[in-house]
This record gives C-alpha cells, structure tokens and sequence, in this order.
C-alpha cells in the first residue's frame, strides 16, 4: 500500500511526464527495474545525499558534515543536487521540489540512463538490491552497539575502521570461489608418505642408484622441499588484497568489533561498482538524457534555452579537471559514431593513411548495438583501454598534468596520447587507491602484521600512512607493517604502539 | 530529532571538543583571526579527517581537459587543480569548519574555567518588545483570528438554533470578531564598552602587536558572548594618545617615547563624555612593554587610574608584553601602589612572556567574572 502511494507522490502533470519518458526510453531499448520518483525538499535531499543515499544508514558524526557541507554550499548558491537514484530494485530516484518542468524531466529522464545500467553492467552483478533493508539492519545493529557499549567507544571504532575502508580486494565479487583450497599433490610412494625428508626417487638397481639418482640431486630436492613446506607455513599462504576481510577473520576482535568491521566492509563492496564505473555510468545517463530530450519530443521548444543551459552546466570542463559526465558521454557517441562508420577491424586498424582514416565510412551502421554491448560488459578502465584513441584524445584536448616542485605549481605535461592513456588508466586503477596486500600475518615469527603496498610508480602520502597505521596498530594489537617505496628506495614503516620506525 | 540532525549534533560536538583540546595551539598561532566573518570563524582543522592510505597527489598527477601548452601552470599550491568531480559531493581537502564566535567564546569559557559575568548597573537600559500573547474583541482587521472568529460564530448559531448541517453556512456577525492582541514586554539589557589601549612606542614589536591582537580577540569574544550590545574603543599612544580604529590600532608603529598617562586621560576623556559608568559596563585593557618616560608620568597615571578610571571600571586590565627593548617598569609601579592580591582589588595585571602566555594571560584578566 505505502509503495503504491509513493509511485503517485508525483503531481499529475509529472507523472504524465514520467509515463511518457519511461516509455521512449523502454522504446530505445533500455531495460530498468521498476523506478519510484519521488520528490522532496532540498533538505531532504541534502539529508539522503549526505547518507550516500540511504537515509536508514548507522549512525556517524562524518554523515553529518557531508550534511553540513551540503547545506552550506546550498545556502550559498554554489550547488544544488539535481537529482539521486538509489541503485536497488525497485530503483528509487529523488527529484528536487521546486525545480522547473524542463529539470525535472532532464532528471527523468538521467535516471532511466542509471537504472539500466545498474540493472544491466556486469560489474553490478553482484551488488545487493535490496540495500536498502540491509543498511536499515546494519543500522539496528550499530545503535544497539551505541546501546550497549557507549557512543565514543563504538565511535572510535568505526573511525578505525574506516581509515581501512579502502583496502577492499574489489574484483573479488566476480571470481566464484576466489580461494579454493587444493590438496597438495604427494608423489611420494606409500610407504613413505608422512616422511618429511623423504625425497621420491627413480626406481634403480643399487649398483646404478648413483647415476639414476645422483646424490646432488636428491640435494636439491630436499632443499626445495624445506622452501616449500616453509612457503606452506606462511599465513596468508597468499597475499591477501581483502584486508578486512583477513582482519575480520584474524584481528583479536571482540564479536561486535567483528560485525562492526563487517558492516563497514559490506557497505564498501556495496559502493566498490559504482567507483569502478564512475564514468561509463554518468555518460551512459548523459547520452540517454541528451538523446530522449532533444530527439524524442519530450522538449518542449519553449524549453530549449533552459535544457541547453542545464546539460552544458554539467557538461561544463574546467581546466584541470576531468568531468566523467563529459568524458563518459563523448566517448560512447565516438564510439556509436565509429561503428557506424565500420571504423574498426584489422582493415582501419593498418590504415596509415591519416585522410583516408577520418573519411571511413563502410556505413556498418553498428553504433547502437556497439554501446548497448559496452555498457553490458566494460568497466572505467577496461572501457578507457579499448576505446580510447588518440583521435578522441586531440578532440576532447586531453592533457596529463603533474606537479613542478620548483615552481610549487600544476603544470600541463603531456599532450601525448601514450602517456595520457597511461596516466588515466593508472589513475583508476583499484578505484585511484594504492594497491595494499596483507603480505605476513606472522610476521618474524611475532604475529606482526606485515602489509605490502604494491609500488606503481605512485609514493603514498606520508602523514596519512603514518596515521593510518596507527589505526591499524589498534586492531591488530601487535606492532604492524608496511613496505612500500619512497623516492624508489625500498621503505618499511612499522608503528609499534609507541612510536613510528622507518626503515 | 531526524536522524541527520543527531549525526550534525555529534559532528558539532566532536568539532567543539578537537577545538577545546587544541585550543592552547590555536590561540597561540593565532590562526582564526584574519579568517573571520560576521559572527563566525573558519578553523583548519584537519584533525577531524579520517586518514588513509592514499597516494601523494603531488606525486600522481592527473589527466584534465581544456586548452594550454605543455608547461602552462594550472595554479600552484598544495592542492591539485579541479580535485573532486563535477556532482560529486565529497573532495579531501584541507578541512575547515565554520564556528560561532559564541561557540568559540563557549569553548574558550570551558577551558578556562570562566565564570559568567555579572552585570553592574544594568537595569536603567530597558529594552521593549511587543509579543502577540492574546485574544480581544475589538482590533483592527489585519490582526483578525479567522478561526477563533468562525468558531464563535459556529457556536453562535448552534446555540441560536440556525445552523443545519446540511448546509453548513456560518457567517460572522460584529460580536464573533475576534482579534490578536499583544503586550509588550521590557527586558533589562546592558551594555558594555571595551576601551582598548596600546602602547606604540618604538619598543613595542610586531610580535609584541601579535600578541596584543591574539589576546584582544579572544578578550572581545567572550565579552561579546556575555553582554548583546558591545562597543569597541581603539586608543594608541606613544608620547601622545589618539583614538583611531582597530586597523589603525593594529598596524601602526610610532617611534616616539611613552607616556601613559596620556592614554589614560584620552580613555577618561571618552567615558565621562559618552559612556556614564551607571548605565555602561565599562572595560578598559591597557598593553605595553612598561616603559615609561618618567617617574612623575608614572606617579600621574597611576593617579589618574586610583581616582578616575578604576572606580568607574567594572575591571582595568593591564597587560605587559615582554619586548627585548622595554624595562617592563610600570607594572612594579602598578604592583607597588595597588594591593593587587585582594580581591576587591578591580586592577588586574598580568605579563606576557610569548605566545604561549597569552591563554593563561587570558583567564588572569577575565577568572574574576566582573
């Protein structure tokens, strides 16, 4: 009953609207789950933004200065949140009272662009859809907590906790069975079995055993079992990416620290899709609104000005800055644009000819069905290295940037499509955080925590990582570790309890 | 209370208690002046941000949009230019936080233990309100209470026997009007003056000035937290004194020789004029290094505050900064004349060393809750 009111929570002219939007874009081919508008004041929504979405949220002091932020830079005409869309089933999305016709209908219109790529792209797969009661329970938990323990203490745990939120394995949701544990393989005869230093050994008559089976041999062979059986010893017996996962399970943590540090977790792989597909997601909901305003009659020519003015404010590409709506959207239309063009295959691919490469046209005519297909399956990065080409590059005027000591300022660096490229990708590589494995949860034999910081060219900040092992130091209980580099040397800092080491 | 609200409440909260617990530091760097609006303050405060491991940005660089050549700067400092996406809410920049100057006068009060004051002679000044508290039958039509009057009138014609619930029509007549009234209330208010005076003498520096401007900020919050209406007198003197505003008073530098007694009789001149010490609450702070020219000057100042300005006063506060050049005689002068150890004695005086002094400096001139 209460879900039936909501759907007609919008005025009528609205809700004819949305009739009309919901089905041009069911006619172009998207596909969503069913979607819930609803409208609501600019502190409502500033409220929702704040708790990611989610207005059932646990309890958090940082909920509320996004709110704070939020509200001031509202009040001060800096921004407006337009528009939220919750990514479950039903999908709900929030439009922003008191905003104009032709808003609104942009809004509609963005949200179906979301709600069928959160419904269709592989890598929301395996996100719970039903979020919404699953935050609500986390929720109950955390204030039961409150309860029982006190606020500060359960406070400061969370903090602790989310200092690590980042250090998530994020593919693995998508490997079934990440760590199968296979028995190891024995080809020991029998009646050796359970003998350590046995080594097996070719079947020879005596007087031949020297040469069948030379004594250096067998030598290295039992060195290479020590090294073996000591790896086996070793606990992650791989390293682990899913830190809190290893801590979760490892950490001396009392029941509700656990289902704490599980809350956090699970909201972290929840949000870890979105991350990953920052801009696929923006420009897929930038194309759609664009195409099913301007092309599908939904504009009304009264309306023209102000839409002009709302995409291009989104649109907008500050210098230095990268706008994943612009970019996203650019890239999908040069890619419905080359395919229906037939720019593509090994033919255009050896094609040198620079007049001849931009003249192609082969009128495949394949554009539409191209996108719908990268949509399904690509993520940021995997979407970047395909279609990325130095064409689009010049065109969209990419440029790389780094940061001149000397000058203590930002400069341009590159316009090269190679290093661009590089640097982008880099850039979301594991969502823009440092790559960090649990390494050694033995470490020296002395239940360190020894973690890795896989070093790609980036050093992490120091202040920061100082910090942060010191949270980390409070779970784990015993001194912890981190090797990572500085300046290209090998760096291991280690917090003790006391104080920082650096090695 | 919405749930948003409870989790502001408790981010205000943690604000409040970092600022408390950093607050010797923060009055010691002087950090929030400069950075102050109306009624509020910005503070840095990056104390209050979860850390992480991320990358150093300035070792990361980035890929961005738009024109320029390689080499073109695209803004300096710390921070990466365009950090944080377009509609993204969040980007991890230097924290700052907004706080009133009540706020921080509610801190500062917690800290140092100060006792609120208790005005003198404050029941002269009657401010009036008018409040709509009431109901009465005759008023002018703009204050009429269409429901009261429907209700009466509906009463009215149950009684009279009129009324037919098929047709429900109610009209008023003269005797159902009813209207707001209001009364006005008076409340006592009271009213303060801060005198502040300074000497620019050759021998003060900029530290010294620093200092100065630190402590009188912190003086003025908590002043303005205790009385609504304050006002704020600058007067500088070397040789000779002059009123002049709190740029002026901040930014000068004479190079001429002292005489205090000249400022005290500027600050006396001023009060008898415009602030009758019955209705106002008057509090004059005198900084110098305390060197005086003369013994007669001294022993002319110190007249001047024993049978002038103290008894008018609520409290007279003299700061001494220490400065490499200055004798920091006048407060030995002051100690001698003034039984400045009892308690009924409104002269306070107090020397500050450096920065570090100035929060105990602080709670010295404002403990006594005058």
């Amino acid at each position: 009953m209460s879900k039936h009111l909501k759907i007609h929570s919008l005025p009528p002219d609205l809700w004819s609207w949305r009739k009309k939007i919901e089905a041009v874009a069911i006619e172009e081919g998207l596909d969503f789950f069913e979607t819930v508008f609803e409208i609501i004041p600019y502190d409502k929504m500033n409220e929702i933004a704040a708790y990611g979405g989610f207005p059932t949220r646990y309890p958090h002091w940082r909920f509320g200065m996004a709110y704070e932020q939020m509200a001031k830079s509202y009040a001060y005409g800096l921004s407006k949140i337009y528009e939220l869309v919750i990514n479950t089933d039903p999908t709900y999305a929030f439009l922003l009272e008191g905003n104009e016709v032709v808003d609104q209908k942009l809004v509609m219109a963005h949200v179906f662009g979301h709600g069928d790529f959160f419904k269709n792209n592989y890598w929301f797969s395996q996100t719970n859809r039903k979020m919404l009661d699953q935050m609500a329970n986390h929720a109950s938990r955390v204030r039961r907590y409150v309860e029982l323990y006190g606020q500060s203490v359960v406070e400061e745990f969370i903090d602790v906790c989310l200092t690590l939120e980042n250090l998530i394995d994020v593919h693995s949701p998508y490997i079934p069975q990440k760590r199968e544990v296979k028995g190891r393989k024995v080809d020991l005869p029998e009646e050796m079995m359970g003998d350590d230093a046995a080594v097996p050994r070719m079947r020879a008559k005596e007087y031949m055993e020297e040469y069948i089976n030379p004594s250096d041999y067998i030598e290295a062979q039992k060195r290479k079992q020590a090294e073996e059986k000591q790896k086996r010893a070793r606990f992650p017996a791989q390293p682990e990416r899913d830190v809190l996962a290893f801590l979760l399970h490892n950490a001396p943590l009392t029941r509700w620290q656990r289902n704490v540090l599980g809350v956090i977790r699970d909201e972290a792989y929840y949000f870890a899709p979105q991350g990953m597909t920052k801009i696929m997601n923006e420009g897929w909901a930038s194309y759609w609104h664009a195409r099913i305003m301007t092309q599908r009659g939904i504009l009304d020519d009264s309306e023209i000005i102000d839409f002009a003015d709302r995409h291009s404010g989104t649109m907008v590409m500050h210098q230095g800055r990268l706008n994943p709506y612009k970019l996203g959207l650019e890239l999908f239309r040069d890619i419905e644009r080359r395919w229906d063009r037939g720019q593509f295959g090994k033919a255009y691919h050896e094609c040198e000819d620079m007049a001849a490469r931009a003249a192609w046209d082969t009128k495949a005519m394949k554009g539409r069905e191209k996108i719908f297909e990268v949509r399904r399956s690509h993520n940021d990065i995997t979407f970047l290295d395909e279609f990325l080409t130095p064409e689009f590059c010049a065109e969209q005027k990419l440029f790389t940037f780094a940061h001149h000591p000397r000058a203590n300022e930002w400069q341009i660096a590159s316009r090269e499509f190679a290093e661009i490229k590089k640097k982008l990708l880099a850039q979301l590589t594991n969502m823009g955080q440092p790559i960090i494995e649990v390494e050694d949860g033995d470490y020296e034999q002395r239940s360190e925590l020894l973690l890795v910081h896989r070093h790609a060219g980036v050093d992490l900040q120091d202040d920061y990582a100082y910090a942060t092992l010191k949270n980390l130091f409070s779970l784990w209980k015993r001194p912890v570790h981190l090797a990572t580099k500085k300046k290209s040397k090998d760096l291991l800092i280690s917090f003790d309890g006391k104080q920082i080491h650096l090695k | 209370m919405s749930r948003i609200k409870q989790d502001h409440s408790r981010f205000r909260q943690i604000v409040h208690g970092k600022i408390r617990k950093n607050l010797r530091q923060f009055i010691s760097r002087g950090e929030m002046i400069g950075k102050q609006g109306n009624d509020r303050v910005k503070i840095p405060l990056p104390q209050i941000e979860l850390p992480r491991f991320k990358f150093n940005s300035k070792d990361q660089g980035g890929v961005g949009q738009g024109e320029g050549q390689p080499g073109d700067s695209l803004g300096s400092g710390d921070q990466q230019p365009g950090q944080g996406e377009a509609g993204e809410g969040e980007g991890d920049k230097g924290l700052e936080v907004d706080v009133t100057l009540d706020e921080l006068a509610e801190i500062l009060g917690e800290e140092l233990e100060l006792p609120h004051i208790e005005p003198k002679g404050a029941k002269q000044v009657v401010t009036e309100k008018d409040r709509y508290s009431g109901i009465r039958t005759v008023g002018p039509n703009s204050l009429r209470h269409f429901r009261r009057t429907y209700k009466n009138a509906l009463k009215r014609s149950i009684t009279m026997g009129t009324f037919d619930a098929r047709a429900p029509v109610v009209i008023p007549i003269r005797d159902d009007m009813r209207y707001r009234s209001w009364k006005t209330e008076s409340s006592p208010h009271s009213n303060a003056v801060v005198i502040y005076m300074m000497d620019v003498s050759g021998s003060m520096g900029e530290e010294q000035k620093q200092i100065v401007r630190i402590e009188s900020f912190w003086i003025n919050t908590w002043l303005k937290s205790q009385y609504r209406g304050i006002s704020t007198r600058y007067i500088i003197h070397d040789a000779t004194a002059k009123e002049v505003d709190e740029h002026t008073f901040f930014h000068t530098r004479e190079s001429g020789g002292t005489k205090i007694s000249s400022a005290y009789e500027v600050a006396l001149r001023m009060l008898t004029e415009e602030y009758p010490s019955s209705d106002w609450n008057i509090y004059p702070f005198h900084f110098s290094d305390g060197d005086n020219w003369s013994l007669d000057d001294t022993s002319r100042s110190i007249k001047l505050l024993s049978e002038h300005l103290i008894p008018m006063s609520n409290q007279f506060s003299y700061g001494q900064v220490k400065s490499p050049y200055g004798s920091g005689q006048f407060i030995k002068d002051l100690r001698r004349s003034f039984p400045l150890d009892s308690a009924d004695c409104t002269l306070v005086c107090s020397e500050i060393d450096n920065r570090d002094a100035i929060m105990g400096s602080i709670k010295t001139f404002l403990k006594a809750g005058r």
